[in-house]
């Protein structure tokens, strides 16, 4: 199989990875744009076996979102909405207290809840959101808050990034979600999200919850306006910030859903660059642990293949996805474990049933 | 591993794979043993990078069956007051609408009729062909079920729809070409030594045909195998088939509904496993419509060079609650995203140019 990636022009990428040796920009670029999609596959495919073998995780976890409210309202986006907007809504505390309540029989792990860029919730609307989910479910893991949301909650405490980071922690943070990333290029956040927290500051304030022992996730939105250089630009912004703190757990591709928003005209993202997102990232990203196919985003079906292509989880059980069926996503909106574990299973795959931290609480 | 070794020095070499080879390769390859090999084993039958469609509509003139296959969703027994036969005007406006679409060619097919007599059936070809359309029509549970209730020959009754306007006939109801999962699944359908010689008989009068199978229920490997062997063997002898076309059972709605649906990963293996062993069947198609756009654009590197039809009306996978949708813009998109061109085709991949 080897010649056949020599064949395709990608020998010198092949011995690199063979090697452990880090990929540059231009390898990057590259693979992107070769044609042979099974060339790239077959590549990151070593890179995954060698560092997560045949697992392939999966989390039961819970998704809340809190409000779809947001002041950045960012073009790629279908979910935030203006105060005004017939469509607003914003979850009281008490709200999602009765979501998390909802399902106390269920085994979940986790609680994953972000939300828009709210102008006039108070600090304390969000510390007592964490406290409560903690009190209905005192052991549930709370990933919560992108980067945006922190360095806005930091501005509106008064209390900076490092302060409210470990006020959160407090009241009950275990992770930060990797949203919010988009593409870092400045370009690219000008013509999309120009009220958005920058790259750079989004990678501060990742770098400075990697200090304060919170892990993160990183994403980045595809299938937009970027280029190519733009993507693997990202990629490699990343990769030097994990050299420095070592706190990503996950990268996480997203692709871009147009319906419901500005870019409403673009087309939906492909399987062959689904794939080849998630491929060349784990190429890559050679300092991040986990690649993370998110079935919600891709489907069931691509992020199954993708577990072939680089990816060693597919997310969870979800329920409740709003923020990409927004967008009109038309995946389901919640998994069984026994679908999950069926899935991984025909992809030849083991299943791992993981925490956040990528703890194994069951592996089948 | 040395098998799969040896097995890709085969491949590579253009030799045919022995039954033992076959299913050691389906059995100990991994996706991309499977994948690689079969994108090869393409790319020799066709160097250029075009990957071809159909602009057809699938119209079943009737859902009324007595065969009450367990696998299907579409079918009413004929005690079923929904059941019903299409009416002429139907046809034809659903004939004028493809025709619009720069549509070639209709896929007709029908439920087992207990009570219509063959005229009906050349009736329905004669007004249908005074619109000029390429009818690709009648799959040979079809032409068996029109001998018996004719009492001619298969060969009798082909001639007899040809000479009506048949143009080609559908692989369809091929299902699995084992009489262990038919007896299981289909026991009313024409057995497998019926449908092989209905194709068999059809390649002899010079009428193209296609094949399927549907996997994914209750045949096991090597019955999966004995399919695909069992189609080479006809092609051997007839070279009669223009495409072949794999696609997952649809459980849901059928009295299969508890079997669990295969995966796309298992979908990937089974399209690029054809493409190896079915080293003399040109093309072979994606479905799209069981699949969705994503995996069926992924499907053109395990061997896939076809992406089957437009489909303006689907009814059959839709009654099994599959719903996809897509234009012929889509897809030219998702080819030429994929690295190819594409290219509209007839039901015999002859080219149509533009104009």
């Amino acid at each position: 199989m080897d010649s056949i990636v020599k064949n395709a022009g990608l020998g010198d990428i092949l011995e690199k990875v063979h090697d452990g040796e880090r990929l540059s920009a231009a390898d990057g670029i590259r693979l992107f744009e070769t044609p042979n999609l099974l060339a790239v596959g077959y590549l990151a495919n070593i890179v995954r076996e060698r560092q997560n073998g045949n697992n392939a995780y999966f989390i039961y976890n819970q998704h809340i979102n809190y409000s779809n409210i947001c002041t950045n309202l960012c073009k790629f986006c279908a979910f935030g909405k203006d105060r005004d907007s017939d469509l607003a809504y914003e979850m009281s505390v008490e709200d999602v207290r009765a979501k998390v309540r909802e399902r106390l029989s269920e085994p979940i792990t986790e609680i994953h809840m972000v939300g828009g860029i709210h102008p006039d919730l108070p600090y304390s609307y969000y510390t007592e959101l964490l406290k409560a989910i903690k009190a209905e479910r005192p052991d549930v893991h709370i990933q919560a808050f992108t980067c945006v949301e922190i360095a806005h909650l930091a501005e509106i405490s008064g209390l900076g990034i490092n302060g409210v980071l470990e006020d959160l922690k407090k009241a009950g943070l275990g992770s930060i979600p990797g949203g919010g990333a988009e593409v870092f290029s400045p370009r690219i956040r000008k013509l999309t999200c120009e009220k958005k927290l920058s790259g750079s500051d989004w990678l501060e304030v990742a770098k400075t919850a990697h200090r304060v022992n919170l892990f993160t996730n990183a994403t980045m939105l595809y299938g937009h306006i970027e280029t190519i250089e733009e993507r693997v630009e990202h990629l490699d912004m990343l990769r030097r910030a994990q050299d420095e703190t070592g706190g990503f757990l996950a990268f996480i591709p997203l692709a871009f859903h147009p319906q419901n928003t500005e870019l409403a005209k673009l087309s939906r993202t492909s399987g062959v660059d689904d794939l080849k997102n998630i491929a060349v990232a784990r190429c890559m990203l050679d300092n991040f642990p986990h690649i993370k196919a998110y079935w919600v985003m891709i489907g069931q079906k691509l992020s199954q293949i993708a577990l072939s292509f680089g990816a060693d989880d597919v997310d969870g059980t979800v329920k409740e996805e709003i923020i990409t069926h927004m967008a009109g996503a038309e995946t389901e909106q919640a998994m069984s474990r026994e679908q999950l574990l069926r899935l991984i299973r025909e992809a030849g795959r083991i299943p791992i049933e993981r925490d956040t931290l990528y703890n194994v609480i069951n592996s089948y | 591993m040395r098998t799969i070794k040896s097995i890709q020095q085969k491949v590579l070499n253009t030799e045919r794979l022995t039954v033992q080879e076959s299913l050691a390769l389906f059995r100990e390859g991994n996706l991309y043993d499977l994948g690689f090999l079969a994108d090869i084993a393409r790319r020799k039958k066709h160097p250029d990078p075009v990957v071809t469609y159909v602009i057809d509509r699938n119209i079943n003139y009737t859902d009324i069956c007595i065969s009450a296959c367990k696998f299907c969703a579409f079918y009413k027994g004929p005690e079923d007051a929904e059941g019903s036969v299409i009416s002429f005007e139907d046809l034809k406006r659903k004939i004028e609408e493809t025709q619009e679409l720069g549509g070639t060619q209709i896929l007709l097919q029908g439920g087992l009729h207990p009570d219509k007599q063959l005229e009906f059936y050349e009736d329905m070809l004669q007004f249908i062909k005074a619109t000029g359309i390429h009818i690709h029509g009648f799959s040979p549970p079809e032409i068996c079920h029109f001998a018996k209730i004719s009492g001619l020959s298969v060969a009798g009754v082909i001639d007899r729809l040809r000479k009506a306007g048949l143009d080609s006939i559908p692989g369809g109801g091929a299902e699995i070409l084992s009489d262990r999962v038919r007896q299981l699944t289909a026991p009313k359908k024409c057995s497998a030594d019926e449908w092989i010689e209905v194709m068999r008989q059809a390649h002899l009068l010079g009428i193209k045909t296609t094949a399927t199978m549907m996997f994914g229920h209750v045949e096991t490997e090597e019955e999966r195998l004995e399919h695909l062997l069992r189609v080479r063997d006809l092609q051997d002898e007839t070279g009669g088939f223009t495409a072949f076309i794999p696609w997952p059972f649809q459980p849901d709605n059928t009295a299969f509904s508890d079997i669990p649906k295969a995966t796309a990963h298992t979908y990937l293996k089974m399209l690029a496993w054809s493409r190896i062993v079915l080293d003399n069947v040109p093309n072979i198609q994606a479905s799209w419509v069981t699949q969705g756009p994503k995996i069926a654009q992924v499907s053109l590197f395990f061997g896939a060079n076809d992406f089957g039809s437009t489909m303006i009306e689907e009814n059959v996978v839709a009654a099994a609650g599959i719903k996809f949708r897509l234009s012929e813009a889509a897809i030219r998109g998702l080819i030429e995203d994929a690295g190819f061109v594409p290219q509209q085709r007839t039901m015999d991949y002859t080219f149509v140019t533009s104009g």
